[in-house]
């Protein structure tokens, strides 16, 4: 296989180099728990606050405001968790149909424990309508949960906005924000964001490492109950080497924020190329959108054949297929922007990075039009069939 | 990363027999394709094959295929398979046999041999003129309704491939991969089979263990009641299939046998059906067992 080609940094990314020599003396010779009470430990108790601190200055918070987690993971499910605990009297909550499993399927959980649950609708951008949010709140409502950007379309939510309308029936508001720290900026200084969480791995960190973010003044109840470590918030012996790698991964994503733009014009290069093949379609909000994720679907050919085809190449990305999911259902989130099958099975997604280069862009637009013009030719469905297809899917369609 | 054999990668890299057939006026051969699947459904398959009408030979056989690597080296598996194999030869071509070509597949991906197996049947109902509808929906009540799965046909796959739990199902023939609502259905319906099939087990071993404590051969009673037991346990699939079998009569080691195949009146079909439940009864009850169809 030649070298690989990695596009596919909104599901993990590479380890920044400094980031691993930051981390590698908390996994030699700095091994003291940081808990203890001799100096040995002591320093890994400074090489936290250090890191606390670079994580403050990403999110443009407090140091007393970031709580380290394991993952992002971890970080939703203490949030939500924390934020149904503060008003307990409150049982309605709202969030949307594009989260991410690990919200979706908690918040699911919490329907049969008596809460009722708002799954927020979108439309053919996978935008949110704010009317219908403010058309859900009621006074019984503890909690809005969202997205910031969605990892497989990139599409932004206007989370300042989705705050207000929170904070105006005394609802908390929580903010998935994995796919954005580090390809946003964020100040959560002037924000209506009460919680925020973010996940090292998708910004150059390793895995197994995250933080959430919870404001100051907020009723916080943790979801692991243990010894007093990040004062309480999150029992537990501390990830030191992780978190001294997420710390200098967020001061490098601090600095290489300026950098978006060239990430955004590779992007737009590789997308441009793209759309020139025949029956492609940009999904997402191409107006608000992350800077470095383009979602296409090629119409009439199915996902994982063409990262089977790509993965030949050596190029790395992922697809919303069903066969890719290890589901028999194709992509929730583009299920839920009403996109049609023909485009929803074919759809791929290219996230890119800071270490994604022209040279790699032009590799896959130099391959990509023969790998969907081969499958395409084995393919028993094309454009000619259109209104044929159109009643097969309307018939499927109304199943789900 | 699904873990393919090399020979999935092989035949989606460089498939095999990929494209349609030609129409031909040419005397004594007909071309005819069998469809499954939907672009909803996010795989199907339209099988097309050439048929030597005199010998019901299959001279030629290739496939579209929209889906995965998995679905396309299945479609390209079943038709190398299949080149040269009489009509009849071909109906007993299982998923397995697809499966086994490609030296296994991911569970969660048997569902794409199946789909060969289905278009083949579709393909060759289609050219014996049976109304596929009447066959793919037959009697058996919907189960699941997201993705259109009828008992019978969840019966066929539990039986043949020996499943025993629900993600094996849905692996199989997706029932129970929408929203689900039907697992415990599926889960009443594989302790059904398996109870079945138990049953049969229990009195086949029983009635041999009595001849042999008699130390004596089977008596025509026990062999008449050991047979109607393993004709029981044939007789989902086929009903599955539209057929179906009935004990006519059993005169020393000769088993006669009503046979309704599938495909009707078709002689020759019920002649493949002869020879596997034959197979079946050797296997079982005696091996010296002669089944005969009567009509």
């Amino acid at each position: 296989m030649s070298a690989v080609i990695y596009l596919d940094n909104n599901a993990t990314t590479k380890i920044d180099p400094n980031v691993l020599e930051a981390m590698l003396p908390y996994l030699t010779e700095y091994y003291g728990n940081p808990s203890s009470m001799h100096s040995f430990g002591g320093q890994v108790g400074k090489a936290l606050k250090q890191a606390r601190g670079q994580v403050a200055e990403l999110l443009g918070a407090e140091e007393s405001e970031v709580i380290f987690t394991s993952c992002g993971t971890e970080g939703n499910n203490t949030a939500i968790r924390a934020a149904l605990a503060a008003q307990p009297d409150r049982k309605h909550l709202i969030t949307t149909q594009v989260e991410h499993a690990c919200v979706l399927n908690l918040f699911k959980q919490l329907e049969k424990q008596g809460y009722t649950v708002t799954y927020l609708s979108v439309d053919r951008k996978g935008q949110l309508d704010l009317i219908e949010l403010e058309a859900a709140m009621t006074g019984n409502t503890a909690l809005v949960s969202t997205m910031y950007a969605n990892n497989e379309t990139g599409t932004v939510f206007p989370v300042e906005q989705v705050g207000l309308i929170a904070k105006e029936y005394g609802a908390t508001f929580h903010v998935d924000a994995v796919q954005v720290a580090g390809k946003l900026p964020l100040n959560l200084k002037t924000s209506s964001v009460d919680l925020m969480t973010i996940s090292g791995h998708k910004l150059h960190a390793p895995k197994g490492v995250g933080a959430l973010y919870v404001r100051r003044g907020f009723r916080f109840r943790p979801l692991l109950i243990g010894g007093h470590q990040e004062r309480g918030r999150r029992a537990g012996t501390e990830n030191v080497a992780g978190i001294v790698g997420l710390g200098k991964a967020a001061e490098l994503a601090q600095i290489h924020l300026s950098d978006v733009a060239q990430e955004k014009k590779l992007r737009d290069r590789l997308e441009k190329g793209l759309l020139t093949i025949s029956e492609t379609e940009i999904n997402g909000d191409r107006k608000n959108r992350l800077p470095n994720t383009t979602n296409i679907g090629f119409k009439y050919i199915e996902g994982e054949a063409i990262l089977f085809c790509l993965n030949q190449y050596g190029i790395c990305a992922s697809s919303g297929s069903a066969c890719t999911s290890g589901s028999l259902e194709p992509s929730h989130v583009l299920r839920a922007m009403g996109l049609p099958y023909t485009i929803l099975h074919g759809s791929i997604r290219f996230s890119l990075s800071r270490y994604t280069t022209e040279a790699e862009v032009d590799r896959v637009l130099e391959v990509m039009p023969s790998i969907i013009e081969r499958l395409r030719a084995l393919s028993p469905f094309n454009n000619d069939q259109a209104e044929w297809l159109q009643d097969r899917e309307e018939a499927v369609v109304g199943k789900f | 990363m699904w873990d393919y054999t090399e020979k999935v990668l092989e035949l989606f890299y460089n498939p095999k027999n990929q494209g349609a057939i030609e129409a031909t006026d040419a005397a004594g051969i007909a071309v005819v394709f069998g469809e499954v699947g939907s672009i909803a459904c996010g795989d199907a398959l339209r099988l097309h094959l050439k048929i030597e009408v005199d010998t019901d030979k299959i001279l030629d056989a290739r496939f579209q295929t929209f889906g995965c690597t998995s679905a396309i080296a299945s479609s390209s598996a079943l038709t190398e398979i299949i080149k040269g194999l009489t009509l009849d030869e071909a109906l007993n071509i299982s998923n397995r046999d697809i499966a086994d070509y490609l030296g296994g597949l991911p569970e969660e991906k048997m569902h794409c041999s199946v789909m060969g197996q289905e278009a083949l049947e579709a393909a060759i109902y289609k050219y014996r003129g049976i109304e596929v509808e009447a066959h793919e929906e037959d009697d058996g009540r919907l189960v699941c309704s997201c993705f259109g799965v009828s008992e019978n046909r969840i019966r066929r796959v539990v039986i043949e491939n020996n499943l025993t739990t629900v993600e094996q199902v849905t692996s199989y023939v997706k029932a129970g991969g929408g929203c689900s609502s039907c697992a415990a259905e599926i889960e009443d319906l594989i302790a059904a089979i398996q109870e079945e099939k138990d049953l049969t087990a229990i009195r086949v071993a029983a009635e041999i263990a009595t001849a042999q404590a008699q130390n004596r051969p089977l008596t025509t009673v026990q062999k008449i009641n050991l047979i109607q037991a393993v004709l029981q346990e044939v007789r989902p699939a086929l009903l599955a299939d539209g057929g179906d079998v009935e004990l006519y009569d059993v005169n020393g080691d000769v088993v006669k046998v009503v046979l309704k195949g599938a495909c009707g009146s078709c002689s020759s079909s019920l002649a493949t059906l002869k020879n596997s439940i034959e197979a079946r009864l050797r296997e079982h009850v005696s091996s010296s067992l002669v089944v005969e169809a009567v009509s």
